[in-house]
């Protein structure tokens, strides 16, 4: 099964919106309540990002027996240095995505925690691109 | 204690979810940064907060918080309402200060989640 959303940069209003609907699904799917939050929370910190950080984005999540994947694909400034951005406390966040309660370094930090995979790949100018995996340990219904 | 307990010892108002408010609660969280509140997997949980907009209404349904306080004053929107109704979220909002309702919610004894 494949779901896809497009995410606005700089929309606070609508910021969490793909994260929430994409919770209805999984609850449909009887996924395990333990597993969908290690799922929406992940998801929602990498749909965060790219409203706070780039300006537009696209998700496209694979749902199958074993697995969820998950590609978020934005068109933005990129992150120059990947570690330095994964290190808890490091933020570039504008007073705007500050007063919005996002900014506190933590977001990548809590991507991994919650994930069986995650790589990220940026380029300065253009955007990010961030790829996790979670395993289904539950068998879905379909 | 019932969150109607804690309604009555923040001298709180019930914004939404009256029929909830049976609600047993043990740990309570205080924190204004949303990836801070997305750290969280502890069960009844009460989360105070001084940031009132849509994406604390969001972040409680993706971290399945359903029990909100707003502290200083701080009123809830109407999209922060409906939201929070269709979450079946408590929401009180309080006049006193963060630390004045962290010191009495910890004195009645309530828990710190660290
Ligand atoms: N999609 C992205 N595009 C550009 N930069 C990004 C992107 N995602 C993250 N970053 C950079 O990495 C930094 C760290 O991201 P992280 O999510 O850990 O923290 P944050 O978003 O600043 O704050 P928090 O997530 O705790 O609210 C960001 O401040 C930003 O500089
Ligand atoms: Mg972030």
């Amino acid at each position: 099964m494949n779901f896809n959303y497009s995410v606005e940069g700089g929309n606070f209003s609508k910021a969490g919106t793909a994260s929430s609907q994409f919770k209805k699904v999984l609850k449909q799917l009887n996924v395990d309540p333990i597993t969908i939050k290690r799922i929406v929370v992940a998801l929602y910190e990498a749909e965060v990002n790219i409203v706070a950080h780039a300006w537009e984005g696209k998700i496209d999540i694979e749902v199958d027996m074993e697995k969820v994947y998950i590609n978020l694909a934005d068109k933005g400034p990129g992150i120059a240095d990947i570690n330095q951005a994964m290190k808890p406390g490091f933020s570039t966040a504008s007073p705007s995505v500050r007063e919005m309660g996002f900014g506190a370094g933590m977001g990548l930090m809590n991507i991994k925690n919650n994930v069986d995979s995650l790589h990220i790949s940026s380029e300065v100018g253009k955007g990010t691109e961030l790829e996790m995996t979670i395993n289904l340990s539950s068998i879905i219904s379909k | 204690m019932k969150i109607k307990d804690i309604a009555e010892i923040l001298n709180a108002k019930v914004v939404c979810g009256e029929q909830f408010l049976n609600r047993e609660i043990s740990h309570v969280f205080a924190s204004d940064l949303m990836s801070d509140v997305l750290t969280i997997d502890t069960e009844n949980l009460l989360l105070l907060t001084g940031l009132t907009n849509i994406q604390t209404i969001r972040t409680s349904e993706m971290a399945d918080v359903t029990n909100i306080v707003l502290v200083r004053n701080k009123a809830a929107s109407e999209e922060m309402i409906t939201l929070a109704k269709e979450n079946r979220i408590v929401m009180l909002e309080c006049s006193y200060s963060m630390f004045k309702s962290c010191g009495l919610l910890y004195q009645a004894g309530l828990q710190p989640v660290y």
